[in-house]
């Protein structure tokens, strides 16, 4: 197997384009920190993007900044964070989860993955930030898309496409994105003891208000215990945190109106900025579930009235985990390491817990040959799954790049 | 503007298509007179206007997908159409094609507090879903001028934006779901009350196609809970660069205004003139700054503000204080576009995006082409995202002067490239801009955007003749060319 590691964007055409002419498939891969997510991919050879390193364009005051795809994510929040700004979708960091080490994921990882962290429902996700890109398809073609300004309707938002196509589409190698101000000040205020259900009607409301919530998440009691922050480890219950951040007078005031607002829900304590950092990073990358990593992780997007009921749905016993983001609209699920069949069997419980109320369910952590043998993402009906292999072929017919790595033969 | 050639053998068979379109929609659903055909010749952008060959207005999702299913399998080109305010041509008709009116498709079909959205038909227009939401305090946020008007089908179409996008983005970040019909019948649904697809994104991608991919039957949207309070501060400079300065550094301050507007001396003129607004007539340029959110937040980022425009040399400085004055402030920015049309008997507003700080630059080089084509021009601007709306005055019916004016908004577009920007920030490409994709794009560039037109409509049925300026046939763009062979760079790196 030859590992590809182009230093310009002609040797990653190059790259693709011989692959092209071999017929044989490319792994593609930024720094490599999320190859064990999704499945499996039969692959001849890699295409690794960490030598197309570098931010190429900043310009806080047009809220832009370009860089090479292989750039590392920590390179760019570090410089944003020297001019006070951020990535506002929050990317998580799945490194740790996926067995490997922190920090090390690339910001075309994060485009491709769309990952999105407990701000997303306030800001969006990677994909509402993604500004434009250039990318070589698995037609061996160098192609621009978007622009680098934060308003562009001209032609198709392929950048959309891009975002969350598992590198199955083109290989990039630049990428702009829109940053924005990081806020002042944080406060998260935390309701203790509440149950899954009452929790997603809590956080439903504090979504509800005006106080521009831009987190709100739960942990039942079994998980709590496990948090670095004192306040949650030190609960011993259930805790469900509602943030705001923004200038300090505001967060004070909004912290305070929650409270009020929220009064009849639970007792109520506030976390200041460094603490709500902390536990807010440790809900972004999962960190409850990193430590056994003998479970099964899933990922569960559905609309958010509805977490309670999937999760009591789904019902797998005592020793499954899991806790809330996105206000009940994001499940993160830990289910106890198992054979074949259990494992077979647990993946249609969450499969059929979705049925009604739509969403989907993503298989995020399992051991490579049980990742082959179930869907690891949302099964698609007919008509939307014929379709979905038309756009591969537009952009990649010959299969050339991560083939199967979100659905078999795409 | 060239349009495709109409397809003489489908002209003939007008007749029979009306008669199979009939069968689909009974009854007064499809349009065949012409007088009647005359109401959909043209949209927004009135200089160009077609007859359609036949309209059809259905009401259900089944019927749509029969009406596309036939035009499929009988080579017949179809329009969709929303309320027809396209200010692009993206609903300009065909001579040989069906226009597919969306405007029966005006249920609000569900109002879900508890996820925070409503799903709603496409024929809905935007302002009706804040209009139905309000009473509990919640609103939609993407608010395009022509928001009493137009639909959210249409808004799904061009991507629409509006004045508080900077802060609260485009209809693409607002939108959860849809239904859509595929040119082939199938009917596909995307999204829905959850948050983002799994793997291709193809919501985002049919938001902001222009009706060139599918036609949307249902749209879940996003909905907002009303800020607190808003209050705008109306604030003006001796210069541009002065106010593009000011612009500046109040997002290099790390605040983010809900709307954020700029207007130059020809518009402010215009403006006050037509509303009475208090607009300072000595400024070159006047710069609205809405602040929205919780009232202690928003007290003290108008004094901020306030501070920053100082320090960047207004002559003019005033805070809203109370509802009434903040739409006082906003009255004349909001009737920029009628109060040109009181002082020109035609205008054209063009819509490109700039790397803000190229603003001095854009428009020091419009004012030479002013001089240059002889035609005045006004600028209104989204200041906080770079988005130009110039607005070139003319008179049609002076011969030769809506050809100077259409030559002269070009060469503001191609400009707003040559600084890094891009054709079109909110109005979409459509007919207008088709012809100049390629000073945006390469040749791969638009091949590759059409090979994705391929993966949903082989044949180019839906919507064509816009934003594509070379038509390529699919089995063209299909075929893969294989070069060489040789191993790539043999000094690379291994590892």
């Amino acid at each position: 197997m030859a590992s590809l590691k182009p230093e310009t964007s002609e040797q990653a055409l190059e790259a693709v384009a011989w692959a092209l002419a071999e017929e044989t498939p490319l792994e593609v891969i930024g720094r490599g920190s999320k190859r064990a997510l999704g499945r499996p991919v039969q692959a001849g050879n890699n295409i690794e993007l960490s030598a197309l390193s570098g931010i190429t364009l900043y310009e806080p005051e047009e809220l832009v900044l370009s860089a090479r795809a292989g750039t590392p994510l920590a390179e760019i929040e570090s410089a944003l964070a020297a001019k006070n700004q951020m990535l506002a979708f929050e990317p998580a960091d799945l490194g740790p989860l996926l067995g490997g080490a922190a920090g090390a994921g690339s910001i075309g990882g994060v485009l491709a993955c769309n990952l999105a962290g407990p701000r997303r429902i306030k800001v969006g996700a990677a994909r509402d930030h993604f500004l434009g890109a250039h990318a070589v398809s698995g037609r061996g073609e160098v192609f621009k898309i978007g622009g680098r300004v934060v308003k562009n309707v001209t032609g198709y938002d392929l950048c959309k496409l891009l975002a969350g196509s598992y590198g199955t589409l083109a290989a990039m190698t630049d990428v702009t994105v829109k940053v924005l101000p990081a806020p002042e000040k944080t406060r998260t205020v935390l309701f203790h003891g509440l149950d899954d259900a009452a929790a997603v009607k809590a956080m439903s409301r504090a979504l509800q208000s005006s106080h521009e919530v831009s987190g709100a998440a739960h942990m039942p009691a079994a998980l709590t215990g496990g948090s670095a922050v004192s306040y949650v480890a030190k609960a011993g219950g259930a805790v469900t945190a509602i943030r705001v951040e923004g200038p300090g007078p505001s967060v004070e005031h909004r912290a305070a109106a929650l409270r009020r607002d929220l009064a009849d829900v639970a007792e109520s304590e506030e976390l200041h900025s460094v603490n709500s950092a902390k536990l807010w990073t440790e809900l972004r990358d999962v960190a409850a579930f990193v430590k056994d990593s003998s479970r099964v992780i899933w990922r569960i997007s559905i609309p958010p009235a509805a977490g309670a009921e999937v999760v009591a749905r789904i019902a797998l016993g005592e020793d499954t985990r899991h806790f809330f983001d996105w206000g009940g609209g994001l499940i993160w699920l830990a289910l106890p390491a198992s054979d074949a069949l259990a494992f077979e069997a647990r993946h249609a419980a969450v499969r059929a817990a979705l049925k009604d109320c739509g969403g989907h369910a993503t298989l995020i952590r399992a051991p490579e040959d049980l990742r082959a043998r179930v869907p690891v993402f949302q099964p698609q009906e007919e008509g939307l799954a014929a379709l979905t292999a038309r756009v591969k072929n537009s952009f990649d017919p010959r299969r050339i790049l991560n083939p199967g790595r979100i659905y078999a033969g795409v | 503007m060239r349009m495709p050639e109409p397809d003489r053998a489908i002209l003939a068979r007008r007749a029979e298509i009306a008669r199979a379109l009939n069968a689909i929609v009974p009854g007064e659903g499809v349009i065949v007179e012409e007088d009647e055909l005359r109401a959909y010749e043209s949209d927004g952008l009135t200089a160009y206007r077609q007859l359609p060959m036949i309209a059809v207005l259905p009401e259900t999702t089944d019927q749509v997908s029969a009406i596309l299913k036939y035009c499929h399998e009988n080579g017949v080109k179809l329009v969709p159409r929303g309320a027809g305010t396209s200010l692009s041509g993206g609903a300009l008709p065909l001579a040989d094609g069906v226009l597919l009116g969306m405007g029966k498709f005006k249920r609000i079909l569900d109002v879900d507090f508890e996820n925070r959205c409503a799903v709603v038909q496409p024929g809905v227009t935007n302002l009706g879903v804040t209009k139905a939401v309000e009473h509990a305090g919640f609103y939609y946020a993407p608010d395009p001028s022509s928001q009493i008007a137009c639909t959210i089908g249409g808004n799904v179409a061009e991507n629409s934006g509006g004045v508080h996008c900077l802060k609260y983005g485009l209809t693409a970040n607002n939108v959860l779901g849809v239904e859509a019909v595929l040119i082939d019948g199938t009917v596909l649904r995307l999204g829905g009350k959850h948050l983002d697809a799994e793997a291709y994104d193809l919501l985002g991608l049919l938001t902001g196609s222009e009706g060139l991919l599918a036609v949307v039957t249902e749209v879940t949207v996003r909905l907002l809970r009303a800020p607190e309070t808003a209050r705008a501060i109306l604030l003006g400079f001796p210069t541009s660069e002065q106010g593009g300065d000011c612009v500046a550094a109040i997002i290099g301050a790390g605040i983010v205004p809900g709307g954020m507007e700029m207007m130059d001396k020809p518009a402010i003129h215009a403006a006050e003139a037509f509303v009475n607004a208090g607009y300072p007539l000595d400024v070159e340029a006047l710069l609205i700054v809405e602040l929205d959110g919780p009232q202690v937040e928003v007290d003290l980022l108008v004094a901020q503000v306030t501070e920053i425009a100082a320090a960047n040399g207004a002559v003019t400085s005033r805070a809203s204080d109370s509802e009434a004055e903040r739409q006082v402030f906003w009255a004349g920015r909001k009737a920029a576009f009628p109060a040109i049309g009181r002082i020109s008997p035609d205008y054209y507003c063009m819509d490109g995006t700039i790397p803000r700080h190229k603003l001095p630059l854009v428009l020091r080089r419009m004012r030479e082409m002013s001089e240059t084509y002889g035609l005045r021009v006004a600028n209104v601007f989204h200041a906080g995202d770079g988005n130009l709306h110039p607005l070139i005055l003319y008179d049609a019916n002076e011969p030769g002067e809506l050809e100077r004016a259409e030559e002269f908004g070009a060469e503001i577009l191609k400009l707003c490239v040559e600084v890094g920007g891009v054709l079109t920030g909110e109005h979409g490409v459509g007919v207008e801009k088709r012809d100049l994709m390629e000073t945006m794009f390469s040749d791969a560039d638009l091949k590759q955007q059409q090979r994705v037109k391929c993966a949903f409509d082989p044949d180019s049925l839906l919507n064509p003749g816009k934003m594509f300026p070379v038509l390529h046939r699919c089995v063209e763009l299909g075929r893969v060319h294989v070069h060489g062979g040789k191993v790539p760079f043999p000094d690379l790196p291994r590892f």
